[in-house]
């Protein structure tokens, strides 16, 4: 069977490497030093949409961001992984949402979409890191939600089989479709960029990029409808005004600060095996480790 | 992660070269492919984006996984069992992230399903893999026998294996054998036409890189009877059909994921591959020389990654209250190791290009008959192609293992021990000045060179280049060495005798070379203020080395020759 899957991104600032500017002085991130990034388990999750893309031919990877026109440049990165194309939603209106706004609109994005078998995304951003959209968004849909996924087994009868890395073990589940899938940075890493298809997609653009490029490039765009990205706007994917950006986000920062770890506490063990055995079960069960 | 590609604007600076721009026309045909494939460039800019983007890939791929296997592969290596040789699984997922990034068969035809780069961007991604993995350098780099098929194949060969290795599907050129290394004409290896014309292999190779590979050019007695270089033909072997298995593999001193094998063909079916009786004396030639810039751009890899660790460290490392690269022979050291790696670059991309212009120009005319323009030009650079390639192989390798013995030494007592790269770097270095021909045999190939002055001719070009205010006094330095270089080259010459020729051939050599790579240098840092640096300490050194050279031939006198005689 061909599948029709929708894989949900977000262009992240790169919170990995961050320097002491990182911050600014009313404690956000400082968009400016950080590189804008592929979200990291996104590409995790994209890379099991591809091979489900492998083992049922004829299946389409669309990949559906919601961001500044600018994340137009990831849906260009999946095209060169292997996606079939992106949809860009994007709009003044949806900024500043917090992950109830942000599910809602990219739910309404999906039901815009139509016809699709699995959505499935990163657990979540590494600028955030709430793991609340993917969750969110199965709700909005009412559809199962598998979350946690390290590997996609297969599908058979409309159910598909994923193995869930968890706290203590792994968990294999079966869902129908359609569901929901966030994938864990544990799960494969994603394939690389490919020569040709980048050479081939490089002149893909949003229509609110189109402008910015050359006669050369804008004559390929037109001569090419694979080179269309689809930028879809609020009022597209019919959003209740209400519920989409800052109106639509109950969540308020009211401040940020910066947290440094100082230790509160020392213990001095003797070179005993029972003793440093207790430690580590008393660090086990209150979570400091494990 | 780094990329290997950003983190090093000098490679920009080499592919922005201004010959680019003919190269790239005559390659892309003027952009005609742009019709037929999706993915061929409109124009030159285009084209020159595409080569920018996918050594991007490159970079990324190489300064990610590629780099952080290097030492587990290493570790690991090559094995061998059941007849076959099996790579670490390192390399396994090397080849993996290089298939799927569609990085094989970089330099072949669109048709083929390859992605018609010029040598020089496919060189300068070599460059990149042998930094992040000097021995997977090799078996990516074997892709340049795709080259060799191309040009000698029938078109039915081609159509057959080109895609294959385009797919991703290895290549090995299996040439040496026991008591055929240097001396390929005693290849005895038994090649026998049957009755109904097909071919069979029987006998044994040695020192087979990626010996198990899935493709083989190979090369074989075909005219029985025969004892030299005249009885050997070129043939294909399709590793489908069998025949040939690995008996064992070489312990080897470095790089380790790179599997050598020793070849045991048994009636292996082969395809001729063009004519009768011209195996080595044209295609192996033709082969060599493709391998030999590949093992141009490994060492260049080399020396700059020791360079980088060297640096590194130097910057880290802290010994009487401050970082040891503030001592002045640590600093100097760093250096001369970047200036010999820089100038060891610049020839490697100049060769590059050379080697582009004439092979273009033979595919040219493939399809059509060239001008005498067009002619004269391929001859031109064919010939200048044959002077620079035993110098950026032979010099460039030279320089790589120097760089990697003085990357230990930055590392004092840590870089003897194995938990630096630093001695897995020393390692792997060590072979790039003997395969694919010694430093010496570079030498041999080169020395016809400097008898009937290609190279004096060549370096008479660079010195009539403009250079600014800034870089006037090396141009004079240059040229006076130049005439010290062709002093000593007359006074050799005049003797007419071919044992002190030969006896003197290597410093001869040298001369030219490091000349050749002063005056690129200069040339770099005419383009590019970031070469300043370099463009000094360069000059320095080759002024040195040149004064060394010359003193010797000056006070040599011939009859000095049988003590350097066994």
């Amino acid at each position: 069977m061909s599948l029709n899957i929708i894989v949900l991104a977000k262009q992240v600032p790169d919170t990995r490497n961050v320097g002491k500017d990182a911050m600014k002085e009313d404690g956000t991130i400082n968009r400016a030093v950080l590189p804008a990034i592929f979200n990291p388990e996104d590409l995790n999750a994209l890379e099991q949409a591809l091979r489900l893309k492998d083992a049922h031919p004829g299946s389409k990877v669309t990949l559906l961001t919601m961001g500044l026109p600018r994340a137009a440049e990831i849906i260009r990165e999946a095209i060169y992984r292997g996606a079939d194309g992106g949809i860009l939603l994007t709009d003044r209106a949806l900024g500043g949402a917090d992950t109830l706004a942000t599910s809602y609109s990219l739910a309404q994005a999906v039901k815009k979409f139509g016809n699709c078998d699995i959505i499935i995304g990163g657990r979540q951003a590494i600028d955030g890191d709430t793991a609340q959209v993917g969750p969110q968004i199965s709700e909005k849909l009412g559809i199962p939600q598998v979350t946690y996924a390290e590997e996609i087994l297969g599908i058979e009868d409309g159910k598909i089989t994923v193995k869930r890395r968890l706290e203590h073990g792994v968990e294999t589940v079966k869902a129908p479709l359609p569901c929901v899938i966030t994938v864990n940075g544990s799960a494969a890493e994603c394939r690389p960029r490919n020569a040709k298809r980048l050479m081939k997609y490089k002149y893909a653009a949003a229509p609110s990029e189109l402008a910015k490029l050359d006669e050369v490039a804008q004559a390929r765009v037109a001569a090419n409808p694979e080179l269309n990205i689809q930028e879809w706007s609020a009022a597209f994917v019919e959003a209740d005004p209400q519920q989409i950006g800052l109106a639509g986000s109950p969540t308020k920062v009211k401040s940020i600060e910066n947290v440094v770890f100082t230790a509160k506490d020392s213990r001095r063990l003797d070179n005993d095996d029972a003793q440093i055995e207790d430690l580590i079960k008393e660090l086990i069960t209150n979570h400091t480790i494990g | 992660m780094a990329n290997f590609y950003t983190d090093n604007p000098d490679l920009k600076h080499h592919l922005n070269h201004p010959l680019m721009q003919k190269i790239v026309e005559l390659r892309e045909r003027n952009y005609t492919d742009a019709e037929k494939f999706d993915y061929a460039p409109a124009n030159f800019a285009d084209a020159m984006d595409n080569y920018d983007k996918v050594l991007e890939v490159v970079g990324d791929i190489c300064g990610g996984k590629i780099a952080e296997n290097a030492e587990a592969v290493d570790h690991q290596g090559a094995s061998c069992s059941d007849g076959r040789a099996h790579y670490a699984d390192g390399t396994v997922e090397n080849l993996d992230l290089c298939r799927k990034a569609g990085l094989m068969g970089m330099a072949m035809p669109r048709r083929f399903g390859g992605l018609n780069f010029p040598i020089t961007p496919y060189i300068m991604a070599a460059e990149i893999v042998s930094r992040a993995d000097t021995g997977f350098e090799n078996l990516w780099g074997l892709q340049d026998c795709a080259e060799t098929l191309y040009e000698f194949g029938s078109e039915e060969q081609r159509a057959k294996y080109i895609p294959r290795v385009c797919e991703g599907e290895t290549m090995s050129m299996d040439l040496t054998e026991p008591d055929a290394g240097s001396d390929l004409q005693s290849v005895m290896l038994k090649a026998t036409q049957k009755e109904d014309g097909t071919w069979v292999l029987n006998g044994v190779k040695r020192f087979i890189t990626n010996g198990d590979s899935d493709i083989h050019l190979v090369l074989a007695r075909s005219e029985e009877g025969t004892k030299d270089g005249r009885g050997l033909s070129m043939f294909i072997y399709d590793k489908r059909n069998g025949g040939v298995t690995v008996r064992r593999i070489e312990n080897k001193m470095g790089i380790k994921g790179s599997p050598t094998c020793e070849l045991v063909y048994k009636n292996a079916p082969a395809e001729l591959c063009g004519s009768r009786r011209m195996g080595l004396i044209k295609y192996v030639m033709a082969l060599m020389n493709g391998a030999r810039l590949g093992i141009a751009a490994q060492s260049v890899g080399v020396s700059e990654i020791a360079y980088r660790e060297a640096l590194g460290y130097a910057k880290e490392r802290k010994q009487f209250g401050k970082a040891i690269i503030e001592f002045p022979a640590v600093a100097e050291m760093l250096s001369v190791m970047k200036a010999k790696l820089d100038a060891s670059r610049s020839l490697l991309y100049e060769c590059s290009r050379f080697v582009d212009m004439y092979k273009i120009y033979e595919d040219i005319a493939r399809e059509r008959s060239l001008t005498p323009d067009e002619r004269a030009e391929m001859k031109h650079y064919s010939k200048l192609a044959d002077a620079l390639t035993p110098l950026a192989k032979g010099l460039g390798s030279e320089y790589c293992n120097q760089n990697a013995y003085d990357c230990i030494q930055i590392h004092g007592g840590s870089g003897f021990m194995k938990d630096y790269a630093c001695e897995r770097i020393y390692r792997d270095a060590r072979i790039t000045s003997i395969y694919e021909g010694t430093t010496q045999l570079q030498v041999v190939a080169a020395i016809r060179h400097v008898t009937t002055g290609t190279y004096a001719t060549l370096i008479d070009t660079y010195a009539a280049v403009e250079y600014p205010e800034a870089l006037a006094d090396k141009a004079a330095l240059l040229k006076s060495l130049t005439e010290k270089y062709k002093a000593a080259v007359a006074k050799v010459n005049e003797a007419n005798n071919p044992a002190y020729l030969d006896f003197m051939a290597r410093r001869l050599v040298e001369m030219a070379g490091f000349i050749i790579m002063a005056y690129l240098v200069l040339q770099d840092a005419k383009a590019n203020e970031s070469f300043a640096r370099t463009a000094t300490v360069y000059t320095k050194l080759v002024e040195a080395e040149v004064a060394r050279h010359c003193e010797f031939i000056d006070n040599f006198k011939i009859e000095q020759l049988q003590d350097y005689t066994y």
